[in-house]
């Protein structure tokens, strides 16, 4: 009993050191931004505490404008997602046509290629289309997810048929049996998919980049990239922590609040898009 | 009365194409895609010059975007010309010029010079140097000097003291430098710098290749058609590198990141940094200590490199918008505007007649430092500029860093750049 | 009757189809046609603003008689051996050490967890000043110690390793939950009944839970790969790729050759070789398809 105990101290101990070696980047980065520069970086900045890298930030760099880039091109890309998964995922789970197979395989095609892989021919795609430089060319490839699709349909799957039958002898339509009846009931699989998509898009960068030119609707990411990246400046460390800390603020916050959540969605889903 | 009203709308149909311009309250917009490689305060000052250009001009409207530095701004200029949100004007390295008219990019802009009564007149004031490479194939002049810069040594005169160098006496050559660098070296320091990552090491060895060579010919031909990197002069100066770091110990080994060096150089880590004259204001404001500016060290003759970015206007835009373009670019090279912008940046003044200037004269009585520059012009030439120029750099970049991180000797790196620069220019001998 | 039935078929697949279709089109037009288009681009010598021109395999045999090529397929593979084992060793390691009940065992989780909901590049950003040369925290700490400066990112043996080191510190966290997921649907009583034998901690571990994690760490090791082999951002902020593309990756090298040099048909080739990668590592998931490894 004893040495039980012992190996369970011990276990405790070694984890708490772990959590704390992995959470040193992200002490330095808080600690570095909110503090006045210095010549040499130190692990521990004993200069004065301080916002004046954050204001400088601010305003040197149009994170106002980023910001609102970022939370347009999250949200809508989430609503635009909600509607074709669900009706999508809804006519993979209960109707019955020819030709469903090769949609599996389309969606499955989805799954193993990742976005940024085929950021060449899309790019081409898109300017073709004539979508370079606006937000919904940077959403426009997410719009149909197959995760989001696969998720949906597994949770639709699970609802008794006869919900849907009883509601369509009540004489309700096809949308509104989706509406009232497997939405509410898919409701967990919806909060995992909107967990995993907002923080997708939130930290999408390499597509943005690439989409991207002006300042109307460059995302957080790339104007942060920008910004670490512009040469000549002087002893930026503490400037591209606060341009860091500026970006990852939101999202960070979210999770430990709610971590439990954030950790379940991101299992349920399987998949990073 | 329907046929009335019919007949009156259609001479107003008409006639407002004709009474449209008169009333046009709409003005032109243009867009001009620009790259800062100095922090941001420069950003801001090209916003404020073009926000007085539009105050001046309420026909046309300038809106200037950011995109970030050289490298991002050449990616964002390519992938969207022939796009919907193309500029009509940029902002991009002098050493695109090939790439851009080869493309179709930008526009050959002798016409619109020849029918600007003032035009030849603009031109002939911009200082040789910079208008070296302003030139694309047949003689055409595709871009105007803007944000042009040039290496300069920078040297930590109290460091100078410290070891017994008189701090007005800077190396005036290799000997004096590798001597000057050993001496300055200690456990704290290292005597030189010189920054080896990709998209500056090909700047820096511009000019140390100009200070070696013997005919006047660096790394390339004029046209921008034919490499030399594979002189014997070349592997020399290349050797000097490898030799400073690793015969002489005075330079850190491996590769020194561009950014990193003036912050190492004002934390007193290293007494002397080949760097820009785009960052004397940031050096001057933050130094604690005595530093000066100097020639770079000579080889067989002095050589500098000059660099940094120029005016293109994108090929394809309607008359008027290339009308408006050059209007502002004329704007934004004026004397007074040319001048201003050397004082408040550190770039270069591009123009002989901003010398003539009040302002860029006291300011050069109260910060003599930023004289040298100038100063050293004439002996100056464009770094390295060719076809294909984003991949030749990266050829040349990365065949140093092979030979500074000891995969190759200097003689192996240089010749096996010399074969990759040529499969790529095969296309245009 | 059965006319009726043909019709009402006929109905029910025109609203299937109907249903389909915003999802569907996205998904042809963004992640079929682009895979078609890459195989058909890379038969072409084609740059930005020139006329393409068929010239069969010939940026195949470019490539593959080009020695930076490679030195990037094995900067790779290297990487993705350098990331894969480890931040699946890791996260199975935390998720054994987080299996537990306890007031600050969410903390503790979270902790692991945070580095994957911050972007790639924001890590990236920092870790460029940990890993700075001689006034970052890695060299500072190297010389309290009295030890020489290393200069991580410039030197060619170093450069992918730091990246690792930086990468399986985000990716373990994110690793972690799925085999915590994992172990926690093992039954109870199966280890129960094994302490009952007698089986020790670890002996428990190496013949009961292990063999039982085998389908979760199959599709971990799928999550992994593919992850990896998406990466670019880090080397785009950190490195570009130097020196001498000693950190160049694969994706790197796509959107070199691709936006950089405006190479398409070349960077079209190096996407069909991307693809096939993919491909492989993919591959355990579908024969492992109706085994449940989704966990719903």
């Amino acid at each position: 009993m004893n040495r039980q105990k012992t190996v369970s101290a011990l276990l405790t101990a070694l984890s708490v050191l772990l959590a704390l070696i992995w959470l040193a980047p992200l002490y330095w980065l808080v600690m570095t931004a909110l503090t006045k520069t210095t010549f040499n970086m130190s692990f521990f900045p004993s200069s004065p505490f301080t916002f004046e890298n954050i204001q400088y930030v601010w305003h040197a760099v149009p994170f106002g404008q980023y910001y609102l880039n970022t939370i347009i091109l999250v949200v809508v890309t989430f609503l635009i997602q909600f509607l074709t998964s669900t009706m999508a995922a809804y006519s993979l789970a209960f109707l019955n046509f020819r030709g469903k197979a090769l949609v599996i395989v389309v969606i499955f095609m989805q799954i193993i290629i990742p976005n940024d892989v085929l950021i060449i021919p899309n790019y081409l795609t898109l300017s073709e289309i004539g979508l370079i430089d606006t937000k919904f060319g940077i959403m426009i490839p997410f719009l149909g997810s197959a995760m989001a699709i696969f998720l949906l349909r597994q949770h639709f799957k699970t609802v008794p048929r006869a919900f849907g039958e009883a509601a369509k002898i009540d004489g309700a339509n096809l949308w509104q049996i989706i509406w009232r009846v497997y939405m509410p009931c898919a409701k967990p699989a919806y909060m995992s998919f909107a967990v995993i998509s907002v923080s997708y898009h939130w930290n999408n960068y390499l597509w943005p980049l690439i989409v991207t030119r002006s300042p109307q609707n460059r995302p957080l990411t790339v104007g942060l990239a920008i910004f670490a990246k512009s040469k000549e400046a002087d002893m930026q460390w503490s400037n591209v922590c606060a341009a860091t800390l500026i970006i990852i603020l939101p999202l960070l916050l979210a999770f430990f609040i709610m971590q439990r959540h954030f950790m379940n969605s991101f299992v349920s889903a399987g998949i990073k898009e | 009365m329907k046929k009335l009203l019919s007949i009156a709308l259609m001479a107003a149909m008409l006639l407002s194409p004709m009474v449209m311009p008169a009333l046009a309250d709409d003005p032109l917009q243009l867009t001009m895609f620009f790259p800062v490689n100095v922090g941001g305060s420069a950003a801001q000052l090209i916003e404020n010059m073009t926000a007085e250009f539009n105050a001046q001009n309420p026909d046309i409207q300038v809106q200037p975007v950011y995109t970030g530095n050289y490298d991002d701004t050449v990616t964002a200029i390519q992938s969207s010309i022939g796009t919907a949100g193309q500029p009509d004007l940029f902002v991009s390295l002098a050493t695109q010029r090939f790439t851009m008219d080869d493309t179709n990019m930008a526009m050959t802009l002798d016409d619109i010079i020849a029918n600007d009564p003032e035009g030849q007149a603009f031109i002939d004031d911009f200082i040789d140097g910079f208008m070296l490479d302003s030139y694309v194939e047949g003689g055409h002049i595709i871009s105007i000097p803007f944000q042009r810069s040039t290496m300069v040594l920078f040297y930590n005169k109290d460091a100078f003291r410290e070891v017994g160098l008189d701090p007005e006496q800077p190396p005036k050559n290799w000997e004096e430098l590798v001597d000057y660098a050993q001496k300055l070296t200690n456990e704290n320091r290292f005597g030189v710098a010189v920054a080896l990552n990709s998209g500056s090491a090909q700047w820096a060895f511009t000019g140390f290749s100009l200070q070696n060579c013997t005919n006047g010919v660096g790394l390339m031909s004029a046209d921008g058609k034919h490499v030399y990197f594979d002189t014997p002069e070349n592997v020399e100066a290349l050797q000097l590198w490898l030799d400073l770091q690793n015969k002489y110990h005075c330079m850190a080994p491996g590769i020194v990141q561009w950014t990193d060096m003036p912050t190492q150089f004002l934390a007193g880590q290293v007494a002397m940094i080949y760097h820009t004259t785009g960052n004397l204001t940031n050096i001057k404001n933050n130094a604690n200590f005595d530093f000066g500016v100097a020639f770079l060290p000579a080889g067989r003759q002095w050589g500098a490199p000059t660099g940094g970015g120029n005016f293109y206007i994108t090929k394809g835009i309607s008359e008027e918008r290339q009308q408006a373009a050059w209007k502002y670019i004329k704007f934004m090279c004026s004397t007074e505007n040319a001048a201003q912008w050397s004082i408040d940046t550190g770039y270069v003044a591009t123009r002989e007649s901003c010398y003539e200037t009040e302002s860029l004269k006291s300011y050069y009585a109260s910060f003599p430092q930023a004289l040298v520059a100038y100063e050293q012009l004439p002996y100056a030439q464009p770094e390295l500029t060719t076809y294909n120029a984003a991949e030749m750099w990266r050829i040349l970049n990365d065949n140093i860093q092979a030979a500074v991180t000891g995969e190759m000797t200097a003689a192996e790196a240089l010749a096996q750049a010399q074969q990759q620069g040529d499969e790529l220019l095969e296309d245009y001998q | 009757m059965t006319r009726n039935a043909a019709a009402r078929r006929r109905k029910e697949a025109l609203q299937g189809w109907m249903l389909l279709l915003p999802a569907l089109a996205i998904m042809l037009v963004f992640t079929v046609y682009p895979v078609f288009r890459s195989l058909y681009l890379s038969l072409f010598k084609y740059r930005m603003g020139k006329v393409p021109e068929w010239i069969g395999l010939g940026n195949y045999e470019q490539l593959f008689s080009n020695s930076t090529f490679w030195k990037v397929m094995r900067n790779t593979v290297v990487f993705a051996l350098m990331t894969v084992l480890p931040s699946m060793a890791l996260g199975l390691m935390l998720a054994l050490l987080v299996n537990r009940r306890g007031r600050h065992i969410g903390f503790i989780r979270s902790s692991f967890f945070y580095p994957s909901v911050m972007p790639m590049i924001a890590i990236a950003s920092v870790w460029m000043f940990i890993y700075m040369a001689r006034n970052g925290l890695f060299d500072q700490l190297l010389i309290s110690l009295g030890l020489e400066p290393m200069n991580v990112l410039s030197n060619k043996d170093t450069v992918l390793p730091a990246m690792a080191v930086m990468y399986d510190w985000k990716e373990a966290g994110y690793l972690m939950i799925f085999f915590l997921s994992g172990i926690q649907s093992i039954s109870q009583d199966v280890t129960e009944a094994a302490a009952i034998d007698g089986a020790t901690g670890w002996k428990t571990f190496r013949y009961i839970t292990l063999p039982l994690l085998a389908p979760t760490t199959l599709f971990v090791s799928t999550i992994a790969f593919t992850n990896c082999f998406k990466l670019a951002d880090q080397v785009i902020i950190m490195t570009e790729g130097a020196p001498n593309n000693a950190s160049t990756l694969l994706l790197y090298y796509i959107y070199q050759q691709g936006f950089t040099n405006m190479n398409y048909g070349r960077s079209s080739a190096l996407t069909v070789i991307m693809l096939a990668l993919l491909m492989v590592v993919s591959l355990p998931r579908f024969f492992s398809q109706d085994r449940k490894i989704h966990y719903n």
